[in-house]
């Protein structure tokens, strides 16, 4: 006597390597993923050079400014002017006391678009040295072409 | 009659649900927060303060590189101590190699400086490319050739 079996026929397709490749894919972008959003901004492109190297290690103090085309200067999240710039340093002055650090050791990096005046650049670092910040870089994108 | 049934082997499956969906998730994450890294480096600028320079380095006079732009910040001219060169950057790294090359061989390269004077309005790439000209140069193998690497800044035009 033939018995039929009630259970519903389930197609299950083989998940395996679609988890594989999915694991994978996370793996890749983990391994790339850049955290130093600080180092960054949207509203720098910077120049290109064909000297640059990346540094061998980072910076100890870095006192990093991006500034847009438009003049604009970031410090920390916050959009300063020429003219309230000190404003900013003087915050991360009062920091890097904090720290013992003294402040000719401290490097201001300066990340300029790449449209930005000249003259503006200039200010900015007029207005560092006013408060009393003596080292300096000028930040480009490595031109390998 | 007595029907056996077939011994059904129990099996043991895991719901993977649940993972996949946090799995893709995550790859969702990484996907839209992934940006290519572009690789980036740093000309130091010596700028000390006013009166802080030690008297035996400020001997030997810096040479004078002057950018000139136009009203809407194009490169016009370059003149290296009021040598023009045109808007050839090429030219202007010859000259230094040429100024570097009359210093003599005992002389020490990183005791040269070069005072970089621009228009106000002109566009932060110029500079960069023209103290890239003065900083050094790529050999052959690809080796970098230093030049002058002790650059400041003159007052800004207004």
């Amino acid at each position: 006597m033939k018995v039929k079996s009630k259970k519903p026929d389930l197609a299950e397709g083989d998940l395996t390597p679609m988890i594989d490749m999915t694991f994978q894919l996370i793996a890749f972008f983990m391994v790339l993923i850049n955290f130093t959003q600080t180092e960054s901004n949207d509203r720098v492109k910077l120049p290109n050079s064909q000297l640059v190297k990346p540094p061998s290690e980072p910076e100890e103090f870095p006192i990093v400014l991006h500034v847009a085309a438009d003049g604009e200067i970031i410090l920390s999240g916050d959009t300063y002017t020429v003219e309230t710039l000190s404003t900013g340093l003087r915050g991360e002055k009062s920091v890097m006391v904090t720290r013992d650090v003294e402040l000719p050791d401290v490097k201001v990096i300066i990340r300029g678009h790449k449209n930005v005046a000249a003259g503006q650049v200039q200010d900015i670092i007029k207005a560092c040295q006013d408060e009393k910040f003596e080292k300096f870089a000028l930040r480009a994108k490595e031109d390998r072409s | 009659m007595k029907i056996r049934r077939d011994v059904e082997q129990e099996k043991n499956e895991l719901n993977m649900t649940s993972m996949i969906d946090i799995v893709f998730l995550l790859l969702v994450f990484f996907v839209m927060t992934f940006k290519i890294v572009e690789m980036e480096g740093d000309f130091s600028i010596n700028m000390p303060l006013a009166g802080s320079g030690s008297s035996s380095d400020d001997l030997e006079l810096p040479l004078k590189l002057r950018l000139r732009a136009d009203g809407e910040g194009k490169l016009t001219s370059i003149s290296l101590d009021s040598i023009n060169l045109g808007t050839d950057y090429d030219k202007l790294r010859g000259q230094i190699i040429e100024v570097i090359r009359n210093d003599g061989p005992d002389s020490d390269v990183s005791e040269r400086k070069i005072e970089v004077d621009t228009d106000y309005n002109l566009r932060y790439e110029y500079v960069i490319r023209a103290i890239t000209a003065v900083n050094g140069y790529r050999d052959e193998n690809d080796q970098v050739v230093p030049l002058i690497s002790n650059i400041t800044f003159a007052k800004p035009r207004r």
